[in-house]
Parts: structure tokens; C-alpha cells; sequence
């Protein structure tokens, strides 16, 4: 499983580097995303307030971007159906798939992060950076995770750009909410501390277990479905 | 004679619909079957049926002496099926894709470089991104990533579909030789000439059943 896995995320992250479908279209996405909202907020206050949730946020929406992109490959040529009539394992193909998503919400994430710090004065905290880290990893895997799996069981179906977003949204709200607080406590907006964040992270940890143990067994049935 | 393909009564349903009415059909190892049939008469559920991803209703199935309702994960591992669609990503480069269907069951080096060298694709081509070659080109590579993976049971949908004269006479060739080295292949083709031609069996698929030559049921 985990020799597929390694296989499945190198050939995404090498797709990825030749398309720069990431860099070229999903990062300014999310750095328009993140001028938006400053210029619909219009208030220094409000902004630097509020700035954790429109990181997360403009994560969200890029999340999917990529989650269409890394199935659209698949679904091209026909290579979901190859990879079935090959009998690659489903779940290494989930967890693969999940690897290279994560990698690239990361470098993602990293982009929003300095945005924030730049357009929206956000301050970073010695104090919270372990705390920051920390929730960034823990929401990233959780993200990825199920990202990739309702990517997995709306890439078979009619409608699916559509369907997406309506599957996927609900079901990481709890992800948007442990990251968004976390970060603030990380960050000490609205005066958080840092011990507030802990709690937070132990969410997105139950999470991220949830949905790869989840994710590893249901992801070969939705696939053949 | 060593059977490949051993399909008794095998009945097979999409949604309410029995695509595949109880067919029967043998096929031993190094023969080269062509299915034909008018469209919707089940020449590719057939296919996808041995490809293990359409699920027998009724009946038996054995490939490559596994039975396909116990052992399907066995069976496809060693059953390569190109259908309409290559399998192939485009931004990767010919080498990059065969060595990815390789890698799936553990190809080394070697036998990826040498299904590149047997369809011609080590030397000006293997370099070249997918997106760029031709609808033969990417065939040929369609099937070095088959070679690669190894497959003893190739099933082939419409394969010369898209390629012109130059480009068939090469996969035909190249089916040929793979026939000899031990491939066992079936083709679903509507290309009757050619590909009676290249096969050494030709079996009429009608209704979902197979039809013997005098029209009956097989």
C-alpha cells in the first residue's frame, strides 16, 4: 500500500510541476481571493481580526481547485478506469493521492500566510509558532484527506464541478473552525492565548484520524462504483 | 491446450439491463480471438467482464486460472485492458508513463526500457510529453505500458480506432509478436478485414450471447 502511495504522489507532484497548473493558476487564485476580501472588508481592524478565518477561508477555495485538478488527470485519458483494470491498490492510491494534495496545500497555505502578514499586518508570535505549526500540519493532512476522498466519489459522476463543493464544504466546516480558532490563538487575535489553541488541534487530530482510517477503506469501493 | 479464458453461462447486468445473456467462449494461450458484432451487441462489457471491473451476475468465469468472483484482485493484476481511452497522462513523458504502469507491479529498469525498445519508443520518442505525440504514437505507448505491466491477457476495444494505415500495420505487428511471445489477446473491433486478418479466431458476439458460425447459440 504504501509503495503505491509513494508511486501515486510522485506522479502527481510530477504532473503538477510540468502543468504549473498550481503555480500558474491556483496560487494568484488564492492571492485574489485573499485582495478581496481586504478591499470588501475595508477596515484595518476588522481585517487583522478576522485574518485566521480569510487564510483558511481562501484555503478552502483553493482546496477546490486542486481536488478537480488532481481527478481531472485521472479522469483525462481514462486512467482511473486503467488503474482499476490494473488492480492498483485502492487505498495506496488514496493515501498517494492525499500525499501530493497535502503537498501542495502546504505551499499553498505558506503563499496565504505571508499574504496575510503583508496585506492584512498580521503579527507572528515566537510564542505561538509550534502552535501555528502544528494546526497548519494537522489541518493540511485533514484537508487533503478528505479532499481526496469526495474528490474519489464525485469524479465518477455526472455534474461533478457542480457536485463537489456542495459534498466537500459541509463536511470540512469542522476543520475551518479548529484551524481558524487555533491559528488565532497561535497568532493572539482578539487576545487568544496559546493554551486556548491546544484543544483546538486535538479537533483536527480526531479528524485527520477519522478520515485516513475511513478514507483507506471506503476509497476502493467508491472508486468502483 | 492451456485455457486462458473459460467464460460458462457467464451473465453479467448493468442497472436492469443483462448486457451479458450466458456466454460461453474458451480461449487458450497465445491466440489472438477477434469479437465482432454489431454496436450494443456486448463486444465491451465482454471485455470488461475479463478485465474484472464489471461484476459477473450468473455463471462461471475463470482467467488466467483464477475465478474472477473470488480472486478478481488476481486477476486483474495480470489482465491488461485498453479500451477507448489509453490510460496515459499527458504532461508526463512517454518514458515517464510507461515507467509509472511498470512501477504499479514492480517492473525494474530493464523490462521498462525494453517494452520502450520492442514498440520503438526508446529513442526519438521517449522524451516526447504525451500530449504531443500523435493518436498512434500514444496507442503505441498504451501498449508498452501493457508490455511493462506484464499483462498475460490483453484486451484491446477498437484499437486501430483513430490510427492510419502506417499505424495500424505497426500495432498489427506488434499484436503478432506479442501473440508469439505468449500474450493471449482479444480484440473487439468493427474493423472486420484488418482485424480478421490479425486474429486467429474470429467469435460473433450478438444480443449478449456468442453465436456460432451457423447462427446459433454457443
Amino acid at each position: 500500500m504504501f509503495r503505491v502511495a509513494r508511486l501515486i504522489a510522485a506522479k502527481d507532484l510530477r504532473v503538477e510541476m510540468r502543468s504549473r497548473v498550481v503555480t500558474n493558476q491556483v496560487l494568484p487564485f488564492a492571492a485574489i481571493v485573499m485582495v478581496m476580501f481586504a478591499f470588501a472588508l475595508n477596515s484595518d481592524a476588522v481585517v487583522s481580526r478576522v485574518a485566521p478565518g480569510l487564510v483558511w477561508l481562501a484555503t478552502l477555495f483553493s482546496l477546490l481547485i486542486l481536488v478537480q485538478r488532481s481527478f481531472a488527470i485521472e479522469n483525462a485519458d481514462g486512467a482511473t478506469d486503467a488503474l482499476r483494470a490494473a488492480g492498483v491498490d485502492p487505498s495506496g492510491i488514496f493515501l498517494g493521492k492525499a500525499m501530493a494534495l497535502a503537498v501542495q496545500l502546504a505551499v499553498l497555505e505558506l503563499v496565504l500566510l505571508v499574504s496575510a502578514v503583508v496585506l492584512y499586518s498580521t503579527e507572528l508570535r515566537v510564542g505561538g509558532l509550534v502552535l501555528l505549526l502544528v494546526t497548519f500540519v494537522a489541518a493540511t493532512v485533514g484537508l487533503a484527506l478528505v479532499g481526496t476522498l469526495y474528490g474519489g466519489l464525485a469524479g465518477g459522476v455526472r455534474g461533478r464541478e457542480t457536485l463537489l463543493p456542495l459534498l466537500l464544504l459541509p463536511v470540512v466546516a469542522p476543520v475551518l473552525i479548529g484551524a481558524t480558532r487555533a491559528t488565532e490563538s497561535a497568532l493572539g487575535t482578539g487576545g487568544a492565548t496559546v493554551a486556548d489553541g491546544w484543544p483546538w488541534v486535538g479537533l483536527l487530530a480526531v479528524f485527520v484520524a477519522l478520515f485516513s482510517v475511513g478514507g483507506t477503506l471506503a476509497f476502493g469501493p467508491l472508486i468502483e462504483e | 491446450m492451456d485455457p486462458v479464458v473459460h467464460l460458462s453461462n457467464a451473465v453479467a447486468v448493468l442497472g436492469q439491463f443483462p448486457v451479458l445473456a450466458g456466454v460461453n467462449l474458451t480461449v487458450n494461450r497465445g491466440e489472438i480471438v477477434l469479437l465482432q458484432g454489431p454496436n450494443g451487441a456486448g463486444k465491451t462489457s465482454l471485455l470488461r467482464l475479463c478485465a474484472g471491473l464489471l461484476p459477473l451476475a450468473r455463471g462461471e468465469a475463470v482467467l488466467l486460472g483464477c475465478d474472477l468472483r473470488t480472486q478478481r484482485e488476481a486477476v486483474r493484476s495480470r489482465v491488461g485492458l485498453l479500451g477507448h481511452a489509453n490510460g496515459l497522462y499527458a504532461d508526463l513523458t512517454v518514458a515517464e508513463n510507461v515507467r509509472f504502469w511498470g512501477a504499479t507491479v514492480g517492473a525494474s529498469k530493464p523490462e521498462v526500457q525494453a517494452a520502450l525498445q520492442r514498440m520503438g519508443l526508446a529513442q526519438r520518442l521517449s522524451d516526447v510529453a504525451v500530449s504531443r505525440l500523435s493518436a498512434g504514437q500514444k496507442r503505441r505507448t498504451a501498449l508498452a505500458c501493457l508490455i511493462a505491466r506484464r499483462a498475460e491477457l490483453w484486451l484491446l476495444d477498437e484499437p486501430h480506432a483513430g490510427l492510419d494505415a502506417a499505424a495500424r500495420d505497426e500495432l498489427d505487428a506488434t499484436l503478432r509478436d506479442a501473440a508469439a511471445a505468449g500474450a493471449t489477446i482479444i480484440v473487439a473491433s468493427h474493423e472486420l478485414e484488418r482485424a480478421g486478418a490479425l486474429a486467429t479466431r474470429v467469435v460473433e458476439v450478438v444480443g449478449g450471447q456468442i453465436r456460432t458460425p451457423n447462427g446459433e447459440v454457443a
